[in-house]
């Protein structure tokens, strides 16, 4: 308890560890929010509430971190990825998604739930289970007297999350598959009348949205770390991120995305690094009970 | 004759539209109480604002006596006010005697009488009203194979063995083979006069609802545009206007 | 009379089962673990329509519980679970019954309780949101103990050894397990035939429709969730006695073990149906049973695949696809579309 309130004051003596900690969350949370994208993505046109969209990202981190010890460039690791879990989201898809689309929530739900496991077991059994990073030979900033320090290779992290963003959303505004995948977002039905062909709309947007979380992944590995079970923890915050910004709300992901890492960054520097994982799951309660007040207001309660 | 309902300048908007402004009126204890008007005069909307779907508003809505316009919808359903769906809404996966020994009037049970098994009263109730609305035959059906007709028959007979004071009735004879309506009509009626609920129609059936109703409302815009006798009501302009779309 | 017959056998079966084939009493002491848990799944999963992910909550804090229960009547807590633990692991016979007797009715009321306030702050959400929500507050609850160190942290607590004959120990723990599946097996029986049982099932069939009849959905819901909390807090905390040591990550809130096995039984004999789970969880614990050993490290891999082939191919488990082929079995009658 002293030290949580030790730590807290820590904040207020010395105000720039608050700058520190905002630009680490900010950092961090753009990785969150590409992967709550792709989430709201999947969600929004097929109705499929993916659990294993954590295990997509770090096996997209696996596969940089693969072809960088073959001797890739790191940098190069992450169009790689996008590539390799493109197709991998793509099978995916075929065997077991195009399967439970028609089916009720639950059903996508304990699939996927189901997909995470086996995912997260075989990237345990093909990589093990210590954790592993890609070391970017950059220097590092520092700033106000060193108590701000910002790797450069966290800023290149950032820069790549943010270019792929734009990318993306520049291909569903500007390009044909992009109107085609809003259209059936938006009425399936009615999408499949004007001659769309929905499935095809439907392999396109889960492969897309593996192929997010694994260029996602690919940046995670070179600013952090990844192990094999990691994954539950980012499909989690990607619930927590859709949950808290509601679907087709592209503004309100990014900024719920960089509003959760932030949070889980000062919980880490309050409670310490060991709740982090509690932090992000206590989000998600959190969000869940906000949801549910606000429509329990709209429904009118009197007692 | 007393009124059960009353409502007192209702007003409901949906994000700017409004559905119903300044809308009142009473509904009788013991009477048959009609609602008419053109597709989208607010009708159902008025409705769901009584049984507690939505919030109103303004205005205030009184069931016998107490205020209910912001109690939710289990709530008003334990006062004994039962409403209908325009789409019907029964249990399919279920027989008919289930769905009715389901619709047992929970508010009268107390919690341990609840893990307690049906009654022979219970089933012969359950008979009994299957008989009433004809369903007896099929009663051991699943219901989701009966047709719409017999699924909507099979909606108010759950109503009737919930034993509500008032029945709010949602088109009752939409959908229903034009052969069978004149029996559904007496069968309204006989509710309303044998088991003593009141009811609150809303029906886009002019001879059905001429048939029955003590009193009638008429909805147009959402606004109320008439009320009275059925005799009043037919011979009201700004009815005949209304339904002619010269309003 | 040949229902009696049935159930006559069947008791025989589950009396004589640990004494017939004594080198795999803690194989079936877990099948009746994995009987409970999947039957009380199937409360609210399968008879009202709540999908929950994280009933294995009720498993991690029962053991808790229990542990602490029986620890905390003997010993200080924190000294306990700090302590080089054999120092202070003396606990008498009697004090290790009454301490195993109360701790585990205890797990099973505290997990009731529980059930009703997360109940109370979760029921609102329907679908998804309530399998994620529950799925998140099992998660939370293990990393929260993890970090708790009053009781033991990561490291979990050690309980002391069956004082006695461990073979007698696994019988013990072998009747614990069976006397409260079957309870558990005529307490269903029975409520599935009344009152309440009919409202559950008609929140699982339309819960607008239920609440527009006046149906107390909320209190309905609360108390089938405490019932089956109640049962899971019970076998957790036989668990804790019968494990001997565990930890809250991988043993007491094993989310995706038990919490994930539990609804892959319930799927695989039938949901909402009262042999259904018992069918599942049979199956389910032989197929893993016969095929752990051989798959080398990749049976993980295969529960992963077990459980999306359940989804997507075979959801409606063995007593769905009965009930499709032989709907009569069931008195399950239809419109003869002809006749009208």
């Amino acid at each position: 308890m002293d030290q949580i309130l030790g730590n807290i004051s820590l904040l207020f003596e010395f105000p720039v560890v608050n700058l520190k900690i905002i630009i680490d969350g900010v950092m961090i949370g753009a990785l969150f929010a590409l992967a709550a994208y792709g989430l709201a993505l999947v969600w929004g046109v097929m109705n499929v509430k993916n659990l294993a969209q954590g295990d997509f990202v770090i096996a997209g981190g696996y596969v940089a971190w693969y072809f960088t010890r073959q001797g890739v460039p790191p940098l190069f690791g992450v169009p790689l990825a996008f590539v390799v879990m493109w197709v991998i989201g793509w099978v995916v898809y075929k065997l077991v998604i195009s399967r439970v689309i028609e089916r009720d929530l639950f059903t996508s739900l304990l699939a996927t739930f189901g997909l995470a496991i086996m995912m997260a077991q075989i990237m345990n059994l093909m990589f093990g289970s210590d954790t592993q990073s890609i070391q970017l030979k950059y220097d590092t900033l520092y700033f106000f007297d060193g108590f701000v320090d910002v790797p450069i290779a966290k800023l290149i992290g950032v820069t790549l999350a943010s270019s792929l963003a734009v990318g993306v959303i520049l291909f569903m505004k500007k390009s044909r598959m992009g109107q085609a995948i809003r259209a059936t977002a938006q009425d399936a039905r009615a999408a499949r009348i004007l001659g769309i062909d929905t499935e095809k709309v439907y392999a396109f947007t889960f492969s897309l949205n593996a192929a997010i979380c694994g260029a996602a992944g690919a940046i995670i590995v070179m600013v952090w770390v990844i192990q094999p079970f990691y994954g539950i923890s980012y499909s989690i915050r990607a619930f927590v991120i859709v949950t808290a910004a509601g679907l087709g709300n592209l503004p309100g992901v990014i900024a719920a995305g960089l509003g959760i890492g932030a949070a889980e960054q000062y919980g880490a520097h309050i409670f310490g690094i060991g709740y982090q994982q509690a932090i992000a799951v206590l989000l998600l309660l959190i969000v869940l009970l906000y949801r549910l007040i606000q429509q329990r207001r709209v429904r009118q309660s009197l007692n | 004759m007393s009124s059960i309902i009353d409502i007192q300048s209702v007003s409901k908007s949906f994000g700017g539209v409004l559905a119903n402004t300044d809308v009142s009126m009473k509904v009788e204890k013991g009477g048959i109480t009609g609602l008419i008007g053109p597709n989208g005069s607010g009708k159902t909307t008025l409705f769901n604002s009584i049984v507690g779907y939505h919030p109103i508003d303004s205005g205030s809505i009184r069931f016998e006596g107490k205020e209910i316009s912001k109690l939710q919808v289990q709530n008003i359903a334990r006062l004994g006010l039962l409403r209908t769906f325009q789409q019907t809404r029964i249990y399919g996966a279920m027989n008919g005697v289930e769905n009715m020994l389901i619709s047992l009037p929970h508010r009268k049970m107390r919690f341990f009488d609840s893990f307690g098994r049906n009654t022979k009263e219970d089933y012969e109730r359950a008979d009994m009203l299957l008989d009433f609305v004809g369903l007896y035959e099929k009663r051991y059906l699943q219901s989701g194979s009966l047709s719409f007709g017999q699924q909507k028959l099979l909606e108010f007979a759950m109503a009737l063995m919930n034993e509500p004071s008032v029945l709010l009735l949602d088109e009752p004879t939409a959908g229903i083979n034009p052969t069978l309506i004149n029996g559904l009509i007496d069968r309204l009626k006989k509710a309303n006069t044998e088991f003593g609920i009141t009811l609150f129609i809303i029906e886009h059936n002019m001879r059905v609802i001429m048939n029955m109703a003590d009193t009638i409302y008429c909805l147009a815009h959402g606004k109320l545009l008439a009320q009275g006798t059925p005799e009043e009501i037919q011979g009201d302009q700004r009815v005949v206007d209304a339904y002619l779309g010269a309003h | 009379m040949k229902k009696s017959i049935f159930y006559t056998v069947l008791l025989a079966i589950i009396l004589v089962a640990p004494f017939a084939f004594p080198d795999f009493r803690t194989q079936l002491a877990t099948l009746w673990l994995m009987i409970v848990v999947a039957m009380t799944w199937d409360m609210t999963g399968g008879q009202m329509g709540y999908n929950s992910l994280g009933n294995i909550f009720f498993y991690g804090t029962g053991m808790y519980v229990a542990a602490l229960i029986s620890i905390g009547m003997v010993h200080d807590v924190g000294s306990y679970n700090n302590a080089a633990r054999s120092e202070l692991m003396t606990f008498t016979d009697a004090q290790y019954f009454t301490g195993a007797i109360i701790g585990i009715i205890g797990a099973g009321l505290f997990c009731a309780l529980t059930a009703v306030v997360i109940g109370y702050l979760t029921f609102g959400l329907r679908g998804p949101y309530f399998a994620i929500g529950t799925l998140g507050v099992a998660i939370a609850a293990g990393e929260l103990v993890a970090n708790w160190d009053w009781v033991g942290g990561g490291q979990g607590i050690a309980l002391p050894v069956y004082p006695g004959n461990l073979d007698v120990g696994k019988l013990f723990f072998y009747f614990l397990f069976a006397g409260t599946g079957v309870a558990l097996f005529v307490f269903l029986k029975w409520l599935y035939t009344t009152r309440f049982g009919a409202a559950i099932n008609a929140i699982r069939d339309d819960e607008e429709k239920a609440e527009a009849m006046g149906i107390h959905t909320l209190r309905y819901k609360l108390t089938t969730w405490a019932m089956a909390a109640f049962f899971v807090g019970i076998v957790g905390g036989i668990s804790a006695f019968q494990l001997i040591h565990f930890e809250p990550l991988e043993t007491a809130y094993q989310t995706i073990n038990l919490g994930i096995f539990m609804v892959v039984c319930v799927l695989l004999g039938g949901k909402g149906t009262l042999w259904g789970p018992i069918i599942g969880a049979i199956l389910f614990h032989v197929i893993k049973e016969v095929t752990w050993n051989y798959l080398l490290g990749w049976q993980w891999v295969a529960l992963g695949a077990l459980i999306v082939v359940t989804v997507v191919y075979f959801q409606d488990g063995v007593m769905g696809w009965l009930m499709h082929k032989k709907p009569e079995w069931f008195g399950i009658r239809v419109e003869q579309k002809e006749a009208r």
